[in-house]
């Protein structure tokens, strides 16, 4: 085998190792925990609600929904976006 | 630099079976220090993969014929161009280019989620090693591109001249990717299901852009392709419902279907046992699409593919659809619904229907494509089915997919009334019976499918149109910008949706161009001499001459020799174009072949004539007939094999050239019979415009979200608006999000 290949590939594998053991070397502690999870998830809950309040005052707005049902749905979606928010505050 | 390469791929694998290792034990053991160390395996990979393609690539731009894979598939007469491309013609090179891709989508979802997905990304990290590892281990143990040759040939194979076409340069890495990017979704979802977490919207939204992105970059892979069939085939189609065509169209129908069902469970938590099954299945075809190109099992265009993979991916693909189908079952408690279905006369019941349709569609493309090997096992007779088979049962729900894609945008989220669905169908609908009308008083009500795809076509534009149109009003009427600033700012702040609708708009064009281009076709196939002409519905077509010419390359090596016609074509005794089509053929390394007949006897290629408008387009392929040129071929073989080793080489090579210009010319001057298919097809072009509107719509919905800073200061202000509106209402504080704006 060439001496410069045989170099080449000790060279790559000792990099190959020292990045894939760098976290193993230094500990690395994730400061997450299930709560964390959680509130990740409720937070993604939150975004998708806010955006379905936004979808249907986009809806009502370019008349695919009347006043009545747009108010209904609205009560109704706020009503939702207040559990997830209940629940962020217990978690929290 | 072979050894170098072979030995980055042995360690792709090591890492690959070291990170799904220290993956699992971090996620098991709840050692976050093993899950940081998988996901640095994949970073790992990334870059060792990104070195043995950059090492095979520079194999083939230096025409290294040491590498067996150089040597069988590019030569120094293959262009520069084509060269490049020359690395994933290969079945190794194809498949250490997938293993490349999926490296890179890999690191970048990881890197992305690396402070999100606790629980689920270190198993999706797994399953996507996995992947890896798979591939790599048949790179290193099957297939490997760095093979090298005990004895270095002077000249390479060349590469498939079928494949020096633009197309080619990009259709493989745009196929592969969008099979790449659906092993995200497919990854992230076996994990989620692993850890429980499958109602969890985060894993949906991290990893949504990856499925749009392996939809949209899928879609341009297929459309190349068909792109290609058309003007280089000769057979004047773009769609022929061949095996490898259909694998690939079988991901992007399940995953198109994906993407719309998932809105639903994002926003109602409906339909999580559909939505995981759906990416579970996209995955898996996608891997069924890589093993149909890559096994040859199933007899296709798509010839250069074949191989013996078929064992190992039949066990990958056995592999994935078991451990989908228990996972599924495993968690059918935490995949129940939150919600019900609140009226069918809501956008959540036509995503429903569509969702069918696709999946029906998907169906009806799998049964079709796999047909001959059913047939096989069940009678001993392998029978493929047409595309009559497949456009029977395609084309009608192809009409009410199109037909959803025109209800959807205009129909309201959880339940719509009677009322606001007449206000909002009146003047779609409106405009799409009078351009019935108006069709089927110009007689195309003769070909009641297409009639009835361009009034759906028509309906689905109106539709979006209106829907575009109110949606401008609104934002002038609350930002008081002008007309095209409030159009801009629509699209900017809603790019899901709106990009959805161009997307729907591009794909009614799209439809409505393979409807009139199926349906008012005129193909003819006719043998002519000069002179003589052949009228294709109202189109004459005139062989004016012939036409013959000798390709060399840079360093004055024959590269083909093309045997063409001028053509010219007249509409009611007017001159509308002149076509140049021509058949070209490349020298056969076959030296059993005389050496004239070496020049004619290798692979042959069409340069079609085409005239493409927006109407329509006038499409000419020609075939000269080899047969009558036999007598001289024969004759300069018979001259040649004589005349071997008692002249010199160099003198030798110049006889051979003037005898084959001798033959172009004799071609010219005493031109045999050709024989020419014509073909006039309306509206062709509508299909690539309507695909430029597709991606361009793609392209909106994936961008990333704006980063400006006043944007991002209106965003807050509405998300600060609506928090304390909520907060108010529930006693509670709470921050204020980055949310959209309406």
């Amino acid at each position: 085998m060439d001496v410069v290949a045989l170099l080449v590939i000790v060279a790559i594998i000792a990099a190959v190792a020292a990045i894939v053991s760098a976290p193993l070397r230094k500990r690395a502690i994730d400061t997450r925990d299930d709560r964390g999870d959680r509130l990740e998830e409720l937070e993604a809950r939150k975004q998708a609600k806010y955006r379905e309040i936004r979808d249907a005052e986009m809806d009502f707005e370019t008349g695919k929904l009347s006043e009545r049902d747009h108010r209904l749905l609205d009560r109704q979606l706020r009503a939702e976006a207040m559990d997830v928010l209940r629940a962020i505050d217990e978690e929290g | 630099m072979a050894i170098v390469g072979r030995a980055l791929l042995i360690l792709v694998l090591v890492v690959a079976a070291y990170g799904i290792c220290a993956s699992i034990y971090g996620a098991r053991r709840a050692k976050p220090e093993f899950v940081v160390s998988g996901r640095r395996s994949v970073y790992a990979i990334a870059a060792l993969c990104s070195g043995a393609f950059f090492i095979l690539e520079l194999a083939f731009l230096r025409s290294d014929f040491s590498f067996a894979t150089v040597a069988s598939h590019s030569s120094t007469t293959t262009p520069t161009f084509y060269r490049a491309a020359a690395a994933w013609s290969s079945q190794e090179g194809s498949l250490l280019l997938w293993v490349w891709l999926l490296s890179l989508w890999s690191s970048l979802v990881l890197f992305l989620t690396r402070k999100q997905l606790r629980r689920v990304a270190p198993y999706a990290t797994a399953i996507l090693l996995g992947f890896a590892a798979f591939f790599a281990s048949l790179l290193v143990f099957s297939v490997t591109p760095f093979g090298v040759l005990a004895s270095v040939p002077p000249e390479g194979n060349g590469l498939n001249p079928l494949l020096r076409h633009p197309s080619m340069m990009i259709h493989p890495p745009m196929l592969y990717s969008g099979y790449t990017l659906f092993a995200i979704p497919f990854a992230f979802a076996i994990g989620a299901l692993i850890t429980r977490q499958v109602d969890a919207a985060d894993w949906i939204r991290a990893t949504r852009r990856f499925a749009l992105a392996a939809w949209f970059f899928l879609g341009i892979g297929i459309l190349l392709g068909a792109r290609w069939s058309y003007t280089e085939l000769g057979w004047g189609g773009y769609w022929a419902w061949d095996p490898v065509e259909n694998a690939s169209l079988l991901p992007w129908l399940t995953g198109t279907a994906f993407l719309h069902s998932i809105m639903i469970q994002e926003k109602r938590g409906m339909l999580k046992i559909w939505n995981i099954s759906l990416v579970l299945t996209t995955g898996i075809l996608s891997i069924l699409g890589t093993f149909l190109v890559r096994s040859g099992i199933l007899d296709s265009i798509h010839a250069f593919g074949a191989s013996t993979l078929g064992v190992p991916f039949v066990a990958l693909i056995s592999a994935m659809i078991i451990a989908s189908i228990g996972l599924v079952v495993w968690r059918r408690q935490a995949l129940r619904s939150d919600n019900r279905l609140d009226s069918m006369l809501s956008r959540e019941a036509i995503f429903l229907a569509n969702n069918l349709v696709l999946v029906a569609m998907a169906f009806v493309v799998f049964w079709g494509t796999f047909w001959p090997l059913i047939a096989e096992a069940l009678t001993g007779n392998r029978r493929a089915l047409g595309p009559p088979w497949f456009d029977k049962y395609t084309v009608p729900l192809a009409l009410v997919l199109v037909l959803l894609s025109g209800i959807g945008p205009v129909i309201a989220w959880r339940k719509a009334t009677a009322s606001n669905a007449r206000r909002n169908f009146l003047v779609p609908a409106g405009l799409a019976i009078g351009l019935g009308v108006v069709l089927a008083v110009l007689g195309v009500g003769s070909r009641p499918l297409a009639f009835a795809m361009f009034v759906v076509g028509a309906f689905v534009v109106a539709s979006v149109g209106q829907e575009f149109w109110r949606g401008v009003g609104v934002r002038r009427r609350m930002s008081g910008e002008a007309p095209l600033a409030a159009l801009l700012s629509l699209v900017g702040r809603n790019r899901r949706r709106y990009g959805g609708y161009i997307v729907h708009v591009g794909m009614a064009a799209l439809f409505i161009g393979v409807a009139a281009s199926t349906a008012f076709n005129d193909a003819r196939d006719v043998v002519m001499k000069p002179g003589q002409t052949a009228k294709v519905g109202n189109t004459v077509f005139t062989y004016v001459r012939p036409t013959s010419r000798i390709s060399t390359t840079s360093d004055g090596r024959l590269e083909k020799i093309s045997f063409g016609s001028v053509v010219a074509v007249r509409r009611d005794g007017k001159l509308v174009t002149t076509l140049h089509p021509e058949r070209s053929y490349f020298p056969s390394r076959d030296l059993s072949l005389g050496p004239i007949s070496r020049f004619l006897g290798g692979e042959a290629t069409s340069e079609v004539g085409l005239r493409a408008g927006l109407r329509g387009d006038i499409w000419a392929a020609m075939t000269p007939d080899k047969a009558a040129l036999q007598p001289e071929i024969d004759q300069g073989d018979k001259v040649f094999a004589a005349a071997q080793g008692k002249i010199p080489a160099k003198v030798e090579a110049q006889l051979l050239g003037q005898a084959l210009r001798g033959l172009a010319n004799r071609y010219v001057t005493n031109p045999p019979p050709a024989t020419f298919r014509l073909i006039t097809s309306p509206l062709v072009t509508w299909i690539w415009l309507g695909a430029i509107i597709v991606f361009l719509g793609g392209l909106i919905a994936i961008w990333p979200g704006e980063r400006d800073p006043l944007r991002r200061r209106a965003q807050a202000k509405y998300a600060a608006r609506l928090a304390k509106e909520l907060g108010r209402a529930a006693g509670h504080s709470t921050g204020a999000p980055a949310t959209d704006a309406p």
